[in-house]
């Protein structure tokens, strides 16, 4: 009975290990603060319609950004745990974790920092962006758009879920190389938290790329045509592009291993044929252009930032456009340097390694064109473009390193060693995380409508480069010292102070991201003087400058015309025409996409512990809900001109009112200092006149 | 607006004293552990190659990324927005001449790497048996969950976590797994790994030419045992090897069917373990356990 309500779960399945126990008591109580405080402050209806079922890609953007940096803190969090196990279990000593633990925390980090930071990240970049870029009001599917985002939401909790659920995390590494995922050497719910995490996840990728290429395809502006599109939405199509390409093979792949697991077939087994080298295979084939995946809208915003900030167009657009193009296109060719060590012979690994150094021809001339944009420019050192002159030095020093692991002979030696951990960090750190930043930085205003302070910005800043080189410069090291990746133990004492100075690089980058964080707070607190009232804080060049800061839901209030490259500066030199206010038609709001993500879940949630009923239920909703939405024929509403001339007037007259008060701020970013005396100014007034009660 | 005064030649500074304090690291590695750098202090000649390589690409690397980076930050410095002086032209973009200059640079640049490289591939294939006078030494290698199983066929003895070779003498490592998932079998003083795995005879050529201890470990992750996977390998002059096969030879251990069925069973960091006589068929019969084994070796024959 009990295995028919409930499958395999049982009480011993919960969490035991201590630290384990206190992510179910952090996730706990974060969730009850966040029901409490809602419910106080009479919110859940504000964040039901304007937020959890809207559809306006700005919003789905910001929701992403916000899932996302908690998973930055907790794959952070576990990054602490692995480095300071590795500075402590040397010799004798055996650390404070088991390795199974530790393997546990790994690959945890592995998954939550691609799937579910980066690639979160990324997505909301590109859905707040793009869609100003181009032009465009909305998107192709406003449906799918909140469908993915929360099939990702969805990813984000099964990630988390054994913490309150219990049963193990996936041992296997980030990718659950098989035949060690399998159920001879991985028996438990694991790698199954794993697949489904990834599955539901990367069906939602799918489908928010199609959606992307067919809103950046057939929505652009009047006028606009692909060769006067902007190169962040240049890198975004490129990237989507590859999405489509290589997410349905990595649900085929974690398919089978599903089956392998579930159903007992031997596709990926050591035994009755099955063959494991397949998967290694067909994982890379998704796994290495997913870095390029990440890598390419990073380059459209460098591009974005290097132009801006030099004051100067792009030196050569099309060697920038056909470098991301080139790049895209030989990532698909690489994927078996992954796996030269796996003993193919000459003719495979000479054809990989030299598909793998051509890629580095279209990513030089992608840097070699931002140097060239800088020449003879009018170079303002904010904090975007800090990040990209930090990016600029460790991205070559990355390549470097990454055309020598290309060569077979000499990744014989490299490989799973600490400096391939060293040189992948290095690219996906140096290039995508800090190329995210510089493009929230940069786009910030038009997310808020006030700028982001600069002072802790760079504060925030040399802490990360400083703190990036500590931390990987020893890893590097220890690569060439034959130190192998993923050790729980070493007997090796010469290791152990570069595992400590990883360590310390590891804090300070954990202080970095806390100053990112008060970097955040404070604009909050000083956003009267941070305000951006023109909605061009940046004298930019394209589309998402010409609109209001921040920017008003249906983004134009006429959607421009567009002639040329650097479509709004032309229009700042020609002279911007006045509104014409007509009609605009808006889609709903749309609740399904919560339902069929929760289903989803549900689903997964069901297969990893076998409770057949839950499959079957859950199975039946997804499709109920799908066919529902089909019959759904009333998806838009319409903004009539007079509404539309009301909300503009109305924006209008804050801003001159917020104008006229204007002249009473000090005139600089606030620093820790001030911070901290504020945060104290705020706590003592809250404490003492009791605000939680007005609430 | 804010004020950036102060800005660009604090960043500076802080740039100058980071950038001190790299190099200043990089210089401490350097004497301190110049000979921990295993890498780059090969004691075999597959080792070497793979070195030389590096430190080739790393060359050539390093001369293209060195002016390329000064001449970024350089400009950089030239345009900020506070240097009034010079010269600001904001539509200018690249000439035809400059725009093939961007792609030709980094071609001729792989076009050098790649003439090194490729023939080096095919060189330092593992596959490749060393040329040499000597006879060369077959040591087959079973990984086992977690152990490494060397068996010597033509001396007739094996071992555990323990590894003998004399130098100067090539040595066919012939590697598959048993009950255990992908393994990579990595001496990195030697030179470069290779994968043992299930069904499937991997080839992987060595020489050593310095006695000496180095240390093996298993590369890829394989589970709880991973991190105490590892054994020892002991390279000594031919005398010396000699000496210890017949040591071995009288260990009181033998490796049967029925003692290596025990060996298979799951055991985390395995104590060294020797047998005086093994019988003859293991590695064999290990690898056709495995449907549709594959043998690298009579293939390439």
């Amino acid at each position: 009975m009990r295995e028919l309500l409930v499958g395999n779960l049982t009480w011993e399945s919960l969490p035991h290990e201590w630290s384990t126990i206190g992510g179910t008591l952090t996730f706990i109580l974060l969730g009850i603060f966040a029901v409490i405080v809602i419910t106080r402050m009479k919110r859940w209806k504000w964040l039901w319609n304007d937020w959890l079922t809207s559809v306006d890609p700005k919003k789905i953007g910001i929701m992403y950004f916000i899932v996302a940096t908690f998973m930055l803190l907790r794959g952070g969090l576990d990054v602490i745990m692995i480095w300071l196990q590795q500075s402590l279990s040397a010799g004798t000593s055996h650390g404070f974790l088991s390795a199974d633990h530790f393997q546990q925390i790994f690959t945890a980090h592995g998954n939550i920092m691609v799937f579910f930071v980066a690639m979160g990240f990324i997505f909301g970049l590109i859905n707040f962006i793009v869609p100003l870029q181009i032009g465009a009001r909305d998107l192709a599917s406003p449906f799918l758009n909140t469908l993915g985002f929360w099939l990702y939401v969805a990813g984000v909790i099964m990630v988390n879920t054994f913490f309150l659920f219990g049963g193990k995390y996936a041992a296997t590494g980030w990718l659950g190389i098989a035949p060690l995922s399998g159920t001879q050497f991985s028996p438990g719910v694991g790698v199954d938290y794993m697949i489904w995490a990834l599955q539901i996840s990367g069906i939602g990728t799918t489908l928010g790329a199609i959606n992307f290429i067919v809103t950046i395809l057939k929505m652009r502006a009047p006028g606009m045509k692909l060769r006067m599109m902007p190169l962040f939405t240049w890198g975004s199509l490129c990237s989507m592009v590859m999405a489509v390409t290589v997410f349905p093979l990595l649900t085929a792949t974690l398919f089978l291993l599903f089956f392998d697991r579930y159903i007992g077939t031997h596709f990926f087994t050591t035994t009755l044929g099955g063959n494991a080298m397949m998967y290694t295979n067909l994982i890379w084939m998704w796994g290495h252009p997913e870095v390029y995946i990440l890598m390419l809208p990073a380059f459209g915003i460098f591009s974005e930032v290097v132009s801006t900030y030099s004051r100067k167009s792009i030196a050569s657009y099309w060697s920038a456009v056909f470098g991301m193009i080139g790049v895209s296109f030989f990532a698909l060719s690489v994927w078996l340097h992954h796996f030269f060590t796996m003993g193919a012979g000459g003719d495979v690994n000479a054809f990989f390694g030299l598909m793998t150094m051509v890629i580095a021809i279209p990513t030089s001339v992608l840097v070699f064109n931002w140097i060239a944009t800088m020449y003879r420019g009018r170079i303002k050192f904010s904090t975007p473009m800090l990040w990209f002159l930090g990016f600029v030095g460790t991205f070559a020093i990355g390549g470097m390193t990454g055309v020598m692991l290309a060569q077979p002979p000499a990744d014989f030696q490299l490989h799973n060693s600490l400096f391939l951990v060293a040189h992948f960090h290095t690219m996906v750190i140096g290039g995508v995380i800090w190329g995210i930043f510089a493009g929230i930085s940069y786009w910030f205003p038009k997310m808020t409508g006030f700028r982001l302070n600069e002072r802790i910005g760079r504060y925030a800043f040399w802490c990360w480069l400083v703190g990036f080189w500590m931390a990987f410069g020893p890893l590097y090291v220890l690569g060439l010292m034959g130190a192998t990746r993923r050790l729980d133990h070493y007997d090796n004492l010469n290791w152990q102070p570069f595992f400590v100075v990883a360590l310390f690089g590891g804090i300070l980058i954990a202080i970095a991201v806390g100053l990112q964080l008060v970097q955040i707070a404070a604009s909050f607190i000083q956003k009267r003087q941070l305000a951006d009232n023109t909605g061009d804080p940046w004298d930019g060049r394209s589309l998402e400058w010409s609109t209001p800061s921040p920017a008003p839901f249906y983004n134009f209030v006429n959607i421009p015309k567009v002639t040329s490259r650097d479509a709004f500066l032309q229009m700042k030199n020609q002279g911007i025409p006045k509104p014409v206010y007509k009609d605009i038609t808006m889609p709903k709001t749309i609740s399904l996409g919560i339902y069929i993500a929760g289903l989803a879940f549900l689903l997964g949630f069901g297969f990893i512990w076998e409770i057949t009923w839950l499959i079957v239920v859950s199975a039946i909703g997804i499709v109920v809900c799908i066919v529902l939405r089909t019959f759904d024929e009333e998806t838009e509403y319409i903004i009539s001109a007079a509404e539309l001339e009301k909300m503009e007037k109305a924006r209008t007259q804050k801003l001159l009112a917020r104008l006229r008060h204007d002249d009473t701020y000090k005139d600089e970013d606030m620093g820790l200092r001030e911070f901290y005396k504020s945060v104290l100014t705020w706590s003592q007034d809250f404490v003492k006149n009791k605000r939680w009660k007005t609430f | 607006m804010m004020k950036r005064k102060k800005m660009p030649s604090s960043g500076k500074s802080v740039r100058i004293i980071f950038l001190g304090l790299l190099s200043l690291a990089v210089l401490i590695v350097g004497l301190l552990h110049g000979k921990d750098l295993v890498l780059f202090n090969p004691k075999g000649q597959i080792a070497q190659n793979q070195a030389h390589l590096m430190l080739f690409s790393i060359t050539v690397l390093v001369a293209v990324a060195i002016p390329t980076l000064s001449l970024m930050y350089f400009f950089a410095w030239k345009y900020r927005e506070s240097n009034s002086k010079a010269k600001h032209d904001p539509n200018r973009t690249l000439g035809k001449l400059s725009v093939v200059g961007l792609w030709v640079i980094p071609i001729m640049v792989l076009i050098l790497l790649a003439s090194v490289v490729l023939p080096a591939t095919y060189r330092l294939d593992p596959h490749k048996a060393i040329v040499s006078d000597t006879k060369p030494l077959t040591i087959q290698v079973i990984a086992l969950r977690w152990k490494w199983l060397f068996i010597y066929p033509d001396q007739n003895i094996a071992t555990v976590n323990y590894l003998q070779i004399p130098i100067n003498t090539p040595v066919q490592f012939e590697l598959t797994a048993d009950e255990a998932p992908m393994n990579s079998f990595w001496i990195p003083h030697l030179g470069g790994q290779l994968y043992a795995m299930t069904g499937h005879s991997n080839l992987l050529n060595l020489i050593a030419d310095t006695p000496g201890i180095y240390a093996g470990q298993a590369a890829e992750i394989n589970g709880p045992g991973f991190s105490g996977m590892k054994f020892v390998a002991r390279a000594s002059s031919d005398k010396d090897f000699n000496t210890w096969v017949k040591t071995v030879k009288w260990s009181s251990n033998t490796l049967d069917l029925a003692e290596y069925n025990k060996l298979v069973l799951p055991s985390q960091n395995n104590p060294v373990t020797l047998y005086s006589a093994v019988k003859p068929s293991i590695y064999d019969t290990v690898l056709l356990k495995y449907e549709g084994a594959h043998n690298h070796q009579t293939e390439q024959k």
